[in-house]
């Protein structure tokens, strides 16, 4: 370019085209794309995927069951045909924990399930009416969760009678919707605010359509990542009250119920303890860190 | 011309991130003089804020100095040690921030805040600082002060809260005071009240001030001397009436249009720069402006304007308008001050 | 700070109140006659009769229980033939509490000092031994480490005793077990107040006033981040009150939790009805108790 063009008004394309650097992404692909950066969750995620294969097929993986009593094979410590061993009455122990597993996780996911469903919708009404509604159900709450759940559990299982899954479903349900509701209120009260909110409103839409079409689904991301560190609440609780005597009634296997007989023989049989235990802490450890995971991929400051 | 106390000399400073190096500072020399004030004017992101704090030494990872001296009483900053550092914040170089409700803690009473400042650079009792307290409440004229000591920085207003930024750091008696964009965040009577606050302690202290804002009115109302910034570089300097009355660099001349005027008819719609800032990440290699300016050349697009100097003194601008080969013909445009209609 | 002082104390008061009315009806609910025993003499069964009100109706039962209640008097065991639930408690509660505070105390103060080394090492080795430590308390619940701990210290290496209660190294491994679920949950939580508090902006203000990192930690950063621990001591106590149940169990101590776990096992109801209205209530004193330490330490509150 001689001097003379230089100095002529700018032809546009001399300019770098500044292109958006950043490739188009949707919510959900970001969400993932940070998670999968998380390579503690990533792992989580598929251990779980394994152990929650183990528990579907493991028990018809061998011949044995979870109830019948072989006395000629008490107490065996782990070999070819029983590759976890047998317990003091001569069950297959492979069989028991993946059955046991089965009842364990159920609880864990229904019972967390259920109590964060209601405190949704519980939430959501009292954050979208507010005023004297929100007040009543918010003092309301405060009262209820000033006491631990466990001490309610304890007392509704005593009442309903231990020993069954849909007991303990229901306790821990009617104790734990009260965390969920708060939450899912605070964060309604954040959205409600929003023009969308508004827009609806104008075109009519009943205070139901807007809380579930559009309140709620705001709220998604956070629940998940609530549901998905709860459930490893319930799994020890569940634990915790198979120890002091309130779980699954034999002989039905469940991890809290394997661990809790097996602490007594430990010292003879330590593997009775040892492999429901690591089970139990492996599952509660990958949820852990997978809602860790999920929380910060979630959360917009911490955005790769 | 004065003596300068504080030389910044061609300073680069770029943050190294995950999606790639930032230029935020790329090559800016400034200069400020004992007693005297000055401005840094920019927009958000052009880089202000970055260069004073790296100047007191606050530059956080992943930020680093790449290039450049930053020379004060003939000592290179830029070199200078962590301890050394220490020894002069607060102390010879003290700085206001933004947002004082933020920026100050919110569980320790204001009045030992403002005593910490002054018990790190000197040996002194308790009642000694508490006396050096009062007595810089007192001059940045804070209400009842001896009551107010105790206060803790939620129970004061916006205008209290910047005053006893202003006290915490004229408390050591500093030679140079970084004012960052002292009256943003206020209200604009208590904007007011601060920089009539400022103004008049120009005559109580020795103190040599380097004011940063996107504000041109502020500049007009307290600097002797201007720096206009844009996009990490200096694009104009000049004494502040020069500037005002003659600006030379269209991005200036962006600025002060888009000042809306009391005097100016109702119809018509407001002034605004076009476009949006260039991505530091790759800047342009020519003027970062190019993209935005109406009087763009072919050279704008290619390299990088140096400064061109003008009849005032110190008043210089960095914009190809201004080149030998240019100037005739853009005369026209040069005069009008890039408006089509006077 | 007197408005709501009072408004604490109010709300815990009522929380008790539902708490007794709650477990009240529950128990209620359970067929025949739970508090009766039949197998004691027609003398002490008339003293039961007169005591619960079995004959009258429900209403009036209710007031009598609250009357007995709020007056000291909780009923005598069903299994411990004749003794005053009161005195169980005064018996067996000083051991747990001293358990529960020599864990809690430990895990505060380890937790905390963890927290904080966690923060300063952040991405650095001393960091991620501490988090995985930290996560390792997390997913071994105390039923868990608890046999484990017992069995490696207690029965293979043999330095500390197994069981019992009264010396100090008797003390030294049900408190770790206990306190162990606190340290690692404090850890996290106090490093990622520490970071929080790194990232504000009167930190920078300190920075210009020429302090040095230390400085900056001890005075500015830690009583910052200490006011958020303080909300995490509620749940805290809750754990380590729950968590006696278990430790007391494994390493055969005298508490009030060993014993509320057998009454729960040998569903001896006026002892249950009775110990969960105590320790309800225990729960919510501290709970007071930490609100107003709170308000006392917030300037925001205690001002106004």
């Amino acid at each position: 370019m001689d001097r003379n063009q230089l100095y002529e008004s700018l032809n546009p394309d001399l300019l770098q085209t500044e292109e958006m650097v950043r490739p188009q992404t949707t919510y959900l692909k970001d969400v993932w794309r940070t998670f999968k950066k998380r390579k503690t969750a990533l792992v989580s995620a598929i251990i779980l995927v394994l152990l929650v294969l183990l528990v579907l097929f493991g028990p018809m993986m061998n011949p044995y069951n979870y109830y019948s009593n072989d006395y000629t094979a008490i107490n065996s410590a782990p070999s070819a045909q029983h590759w976890f061993g047998t317990d003091t009455l001569g069950r297959d122990l492979w069989t028991r924990v993946w059955v046991g597993g089965r009842v364990s996780l159920l609880i864990a996911i229904l019972a967390t399930l259920f109590p964060f469903a209601i405190g949704m919708v519980m939430g959501g009404i009292s954050g979208y009416f507010g005023g004297k509604v929100d007040m009543i159900m918010m003092r309301t709450i405060d009262i209820l969760m000033g006491i631990p759940t466990m001490i309610y559990n304890i007392l509704l299982i005593v009442v309903m009678g231990s020993g069954n899954i849909s007991t303990l479903i229901i306790a821990f349900t009617l104790t734990g919707w009260m965390g969920s509701a708060r939450s899912a209120r605070g964060m309604v009260l954040q959205i409600k605010a929003r023009e969308f909110v508004m827009a609806s409103e104008t075109l009519g839409a009943s205070p139901v359509r807007i809380i579930f079409r559009h309140l709620l689904p705001n709220t998604m991301g956070i629940m998940v990542v609530g549901i998905t560190l709860t459930i490893p609440m319930i799994i020890f609780a569940e634990a915790f009250l198979s120890f002091i005597g309130l779980g699954i009634a034999p002989p039905n296997p469940s991890w809290g119920q394997l661990i809790s007989n097996a602490a007594d023989v430990f010292k003879n049989y330590p593997y009775q303890f040892i492999i429901p235990c690591s089970f139990v802490s492996l599952t509660m450890l990958c949820f852990n860190l997978m809602g860790d995971g999920l929380r910060d991929a979630l959360d917009p400051k911490l955005r790769a | 011309m004065k003596k300068a106390l504080l030389t910044v000399e061609d300073l680069t400073i770029s943050f190294f991130t995950q999606a790639g190096e930032v230029q935020a500072v790329r090559g800016v020399s400034w200069h400020v003089s004992e007693k005297e004030t000055i401005a840094i004017v920019g927009e958000s992101g052009c880089g202000k804020t970055v260069s004073i704090q790296t100047v007191m030494g606050l530059l956080s990872k992943p930020g680093s100095i790449q290039k450049g001296q930053i020379l004060f009483r003939g000592e290179d900053l830029a070199k200078a040690d962590k301890n050394r550092l220490h020894e002069l914040q607060g102390n010879d170089m003290s700085m206001i921030f933004q947002d004082p409700l933020t920026y100050l803690n919110p569980t320790m009473r204001v009045g030992r805040q403002i005593a910490e400042a002054y018990l790190q650079h000197n040996k002194a009792t308790r009642e000694e600082a508490d006396a050096r307290v009062l007595e810089m409440m007192r001059l940045v004229s804070f209400p009842s002060p001896e009551r107010n000591m105790r206060a803790y920085p939620f129970q004061l207003s916006g205008g209290m809260r910047q005053r006893i930024m202003v006290a915490m750091a004229l408390v050591c008696n500093p030679a140079v005071l970084f004012a960052d964009e002292p009256t943003t965040a206020l209200d604009v009577t208590i904007q007011a009240q601060i920089i009539d606050l400022m103004n008049s302690l120009k005559t109580k202290i020795d103190a040599a001030i380097v004011l940063i804002t996107h504000d041109m009115g502020v500049v007009a109302n307290m600097a002797q001397r201007v720096y206009v910034m844009y996009a990490g570089k200096i694009v104009e300097h000049g004494a502040v009436d020069d500037i005002f009355s003659n600006p030379k660099h269209p991005y200036t001349w962006g600025l002060l249009y888009s000042i809306p005027r009391l005097d100016a008819p109702v119809k018509g719609a407001m002034e605004y720069i076009p476009g949006t800032p260039p991505d530091l990440i790759s800047p342009p290699k020519g003027c970062a402006f190019a993209a935005r300016c109406r009087h763009a050349m072919n050279i704008c697009a290619q390299q990088q304007p140096p400064f061109f100097d003008f009849e005032e003194p110190e008043h210089c601008a960095a914009c190809w308008l201004y080149a030998q080969d240019a100037k005739e013909q853009y005369a026209d445009v040069i005069e009008k001050r890039g408006k089509e209609n006077g | 700070m007197l408005r709501y002082t009072l408004k604490r104390i109010g709300i815990a008061l009522l929380t008790i109140f539902v708490l007794a009315t709650i477990t009240f009806f529950l128990l209620k609910l359970l067929p025949g006659d739970p508090f009766l025993n039949i197998k004691v003499p027609a003398a002490i069964q008339e003293k039961q009769m007169a005591y619960y009100g079995l004959d009258k109706p429900v209403i009036q039962q209710y007031f009598i229980y609250m009357k007995n209640i709020a007056t000291g008097n909780l009923g005598t065991s069903l299994k411990y033939i004749g003794r005053n639930v009161t005195d169980i408690i005064a018996d067996f509660f000083p051991v747990s509490a001293t358990l529960g505070l020599i864990a809690l105390l430990f895990a505060e103060l380890i937790g905390i000092l963890f927290g904080i080394l966690s923060a300063q090492y952040k991405n650095r080795w001393p960091d991620y031994v501490l988090m995985f430590f930290a996560i390792l308390g997390i997913a071994l619940p105390s039923m868990v480490i608890g046999p484990l701990i017992r069995y490696f210290f207690g029965v293979q290496l043999r330095v500390l005793p197994v069981s019992g209660w009264g010396s100090v190294e008797q003390m030294i491994m049900p408190a770790f077990v206990l306190g162990l679920a606190t340290i690692a949950s404090n850890t996290r939580l106090m490093r990622a107040c520490m970071l929080a508090t790194t990232t504000q902006d009167y930190i920078k203000t300190a920075q210009a006033k020429g302090l040095k990192p230390v400085q900056i930690v001890v005075r500015h950063e830690l009583k910052n981040s200490l006011v958020p621990m303080l909300a995490g001591i509620g749940p805290a106590i809750a754990s380590v009150m729950m968590g006696s149940f278990v430790v007391e169990k494994i390493f055969v101590i005298p508490g009030l939790g060993k014993h509320f776990v057998s009454a729960v096992t040998t569903l001896d109801y006026p002892l249950i009805m009775s110990l969960t209205i105590f320790y309800g209530t225990i729960l919510v004193t501290m709970n007071l108790l930490v609100d107003l330490l709170y308000g006392v330490v917030d300037p925001r509150i205690r001002l106004e």
